[in-house]
């Protein structure tokens, strides 16, 4: 089934659920859908319970954080310009928000079919970080959604044991983040131009 | 029989056992350092940077670049650019590194220095018994322990150097038949 | 059979085997790790007893984490190469191989015909020396103390010789390119490989007559650590332990990547999924792999290494997200690269197959002995450097 196919499925049957197919450049056929997160986690059931599909593997989920980004496309407007309508040319920007996303993909090992590639996005970056959690379902997203609880600060509602999973208890950034700045580290490269290189060159 | 089973392994513990007395397929090790094993052709650890002729320092292939500095995967490499240029092998003025530090430490023996640089300045050795005292200054190894002799790339890896003296000869002749016409001005290139 | 499960494995809330906890009971908490000979790294279980009775286990981890996936993203796509090596460190072959086959997704490089042969001898021969050591250390576990091990180190040891013969490393073999492999094999390492295939089958039937028949093996390990299929299906566990669990999905005849479908081989299955069933997948793996190297290495045929698009330094792929996974010896291992058209990754995503198949843990163990969790946990075949990363 394409993306579309299955984008008009879920809406078809779960009322008031929208889902949108995010195209994807690099590998033709593998579009995903990006489903909203008041419906994620019917949406989930469905696919995995859908006859044709049975996506019964959840096999990978990534998160991935998007920055606020400003796009500038360029425009035709007609304008009147001295009571002459003329078509000028106008660069508008428009913000796009940041928002972190999760990232799911889904395999069936009954059909052996897949991957169908599921995205639940949320609000904003900041606040209103809440998606539900898809660990009901595939239980393979347990440790992979507390990953990214970790790393990049999604709160999975719903989620049975949401800890962090890499980082330390007590730690309070998210170190996947775009705008994550890592603490200053004294064992890195170490820099020759500076003591150590002296002390090296003198010896 | 209760037992059996263990009993049949033992057998084959006791079939290895004096197999490998006789047979080398069972006995792998070797009895280090007394015994040594001579290096895989392909062997690398860390890096070196190659020389022609005496010149240790004007030998160097190295025509500071930059390209390795910034393709080492975890940024140990740190190179000074000379002020100056000096001829290169085949007579080009190029630059030469004022300092060219490797910080042993961290390099993590991956090659992708020797494989990006375009002068066949850095190779990779296989001298391993390389443990110091001083964990900071002791491994950040500059251009003087760095450099090595084209005869020691030779020694060890004899095909790969044959090659690279095959193809630096070919641009040397090249560079040389395009200088013979010498009356040409230098734009004609 | 799976799309008949129940639905749900596990409350929403519930943190696991609780229960049972009754007054006059005491429980007692053990920290098992993270330094403990039996988690194989530094992992840490943390285990509430009841008498020797586990009602509850929660694996620690992060122990070994750097934070592969950001390094990633910060370095070139060629630079995250090496890196892979470390992941799983008894595994750089394969490990290679996926990441190289997510690029190669990603920008439509076609690796010539002898490269991908040279990838499937190379992964296979990664296939045996990891089964032969995760034998020997389960065995271990179980007290055989060092024999099975050091039986399966002499064979590795042949195996990381071919591989530094090649590649110039033991274990961080950096060998892989996008779009083929970097060297050519060098002359000597074909006949070098069919001298240690042919002399495999004996290895195999000797390290197979060692333990296999032992009535302790057996008592420690038949009906321990039972994992049912539906189970292993829903929490994503895959490689030899899915197949152990008697579910027929590998993705060497799934997706058929490389030049898998020319082979012929055999997926073996377990019907309990218990720890004897793993042990002996890995067994019979390790035989088919045998199979697959000499048909592999008869076949091999000449011609270039490398797609002559591919090009070292800065490559820059279209914008766009790929998903490639390959069956590494320790499950499927996968990579998810988004690309921004820029010279490194947006994103890059490693899926650990030793962490997935770790979800699991706690269900197989409880109600056993801290002793059947040792067994356990070494039937997972974990290696920390992944399940960290
Ligand atoms: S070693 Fe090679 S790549 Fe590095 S600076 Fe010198 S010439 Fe350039
Ligand atoms: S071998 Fe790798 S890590 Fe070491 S200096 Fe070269 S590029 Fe850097």
């Amino acid at each position: 089934m394409t993306p579309e196919q299955i984008r008009s499925e879920i809406e078809a049957a779960i009322p008031g659920c929208s889902v949108e197919v995010a195209p994807n450049g690099a590998v033709p056929g593998q579009a995903s859908l990006a489903v909203d997160r008041l419906h994620a986690l019917e949406a989930a059931w469905f696919l995995r319970r859908h006859p044709g599909l049975l996506l019964d593997f959840c096999s990978n989920v990534a998160g991935v954080d998007w920055l606020d980004r400003e796009i500038s496309e360029k425009v035709k407007v007609r304008k009147l310009v001295d009571g002459v309508e003329q078509e000028a040319e106008e660069t508008r920007k428009s913000k796009i928000p940041g928002r972190l996303e999760a990232v799911y993909h889904l395999f069936s090992i009954e059909k052996k079919q897949g991957p169908v590639i599921l995205r639940v996005r949320t609000e904003n970056r900041s606040d209103r970080v809440e998606i539900p959690s898809l660990t009901p379902v595939w239980r393979s997203a347990e440790f992979q959604e507390r990953e990214i609880f970790d790393l990049y600060g999604i709160v999975f509602t719903g989620h049975p044991d949401l800890r962090r999973l890499l980082m330390w208890e007590g730690f309070t950034d998210h170190p996947m983040r775009k705008d994550y700045v890592p603490p200053p580290e004294d064992d890195g490269p170490q820099d020759p131009r500076g003591a150590v290189g002296k002390e090296a060159a003198a010896g | 029989m209760l037992g059996e089973g263990i009993v049949r392994g033992l057998a084959e513990t006791a079939r290895n056992f004096f197999g490998s007395f006789a047979e080398k397929e069972r006995l792998t090790t070797v009895q280090f350092p007394e015994e040594r094993r001579v290096p895989f052709e392909a062997a690398r650890n860390f890096p070196f940077l190659v020389y022609d002729g005496d010149g240790k320092e004007s030998g160097l292939r190295c025509v500071a670049c930059l390209i390795c500095e910034k393709e080492c995967p975890p940024r140990c490499i740190h190179i000074d650019k000379s002020k100056d240029k000096k001829p290169d092998f085949v007579g080009k003025a190029q630059f030469y590194p004022a300092a060219f530090t490797i910080d042993v430490s961290v390099c993590m023996s991956c090659q992708i220095c020797v494989e990006v640089c375009p002068f066949e300045a850095i190779k990779m050795d296989t001298a391993f018994e390389l443990s110091t005292d001083d964990r900071f200054a002791g491994l950040l190894w500059g251009k003087d322990r760095l450099a090595k002799s084209n005869e020691h790339y030779h020694a060890i890896h004899p095909t790969e150097a044959a090659e690279v003296d095959e193809r630096r000869g070919q641009e040397k002749a090249a560079a040389e038949a395009k200088a013979k016409p010498a009356a040409q001005p230098a734009e004609a290139r | 059979m799976i799309s008949s499960l129940k639905e749900m494995p596990r409350e929403a809330g519930e943190t696991g085997g609780m229960a049972g906890s009754g007054a006059g009971s005491q429980l007692l908490e053990v920290a098992m790790g993270p330094h403990h000979p039996s988690t194989h790294g530094v992992f840490r279980m943390d285990v509430q007893l009841e008498g020797e009775r586990v009602v509850r286990l929660k694996p620690v981890f992060g122990y070994l984490h750097r934070n592969h996936e950001q390094i990633a993203e910060k370095t070139s796509y060629l630079g995250s190469m090496p890196y892979t090596d470390r992941l799983d460190y008894l595994c750089s072959m394969s490990n290679n191989w996926a990441y190289a086959l997510t690029v190669e997704k990603l920008t439509g490089l076609q690796p010539p015909e002898r490269a991908e042969y040279i990838r499937v001898i190379m992964a296979e021969l990664t296939r045996v020396q990891n089964h032969a050591g995760l034998i020997g250390f389960l065995l271990q576990d179980m007290g055989a103390s060092g024999t099975p091990l050091m039986y399966a180190f002499r064979e590795r040891e042949k195996i990381l010789d071919l591989f530094e013969w090649v590649s110039g490393a033991r274990m961080m073999c950096n060998y892989m390119r996008f779009g083929g492999v970097r060297v050519d094999l060098p002359e000597g390492w074909v006949e070098g490989a069919l001298a240690f295939v042919e002399r495999a089958p004996r290895f195999l039937d000797e390290y197979e007559g060692l333990l296999r028949n032992s009535e302790i093996v057996m008592a420690r390990t038949q009906g321990v650590g039972l994992l049912p299929a539906e189970l292993a299906v829903n929490a994503g566990v895959t490689g030899p332990m899915l197949r152990a669990s008697g579910v027929n999905y590998d993705l060497r005849k799934v997706d058929r990547y490389g030049v898998y479908d020319r082979f012929s081989f055999r997926v073996p299955l377990g019907e309990k999924g218990d720890v004897y069933d793993r042990y002996m997948m890995r067994l019979l793996e390790m035989r088919e792999s045998v199979s697959i190297l000499a048909q592999a290495l008869r076949d091999l045929p000449g011609g270039p290494i490398l797609d002559p698009k591919s090009k070292l330094r800065g490559l820059r792929p279209k914008a766009g997200e790929v998903y490639g996974r390959i069956e590494a010896p320790k499950g499927e291992l996968g990579f998810y690269l988004i690309s921004d058209g820029s010279t490194n990754p947006y994103r890059y995503r490693v899926r650990p197959p030793s962490l997935i198949n770790l979800t699991v843990l706690e269900d197989m163990c409880l109600d056993r002995s801290v002793a059947d969790v040792v067994v356990i946990l070494g039937s997972v075949d974990i290696v920390l450097g992944e399940v960290d990363r």
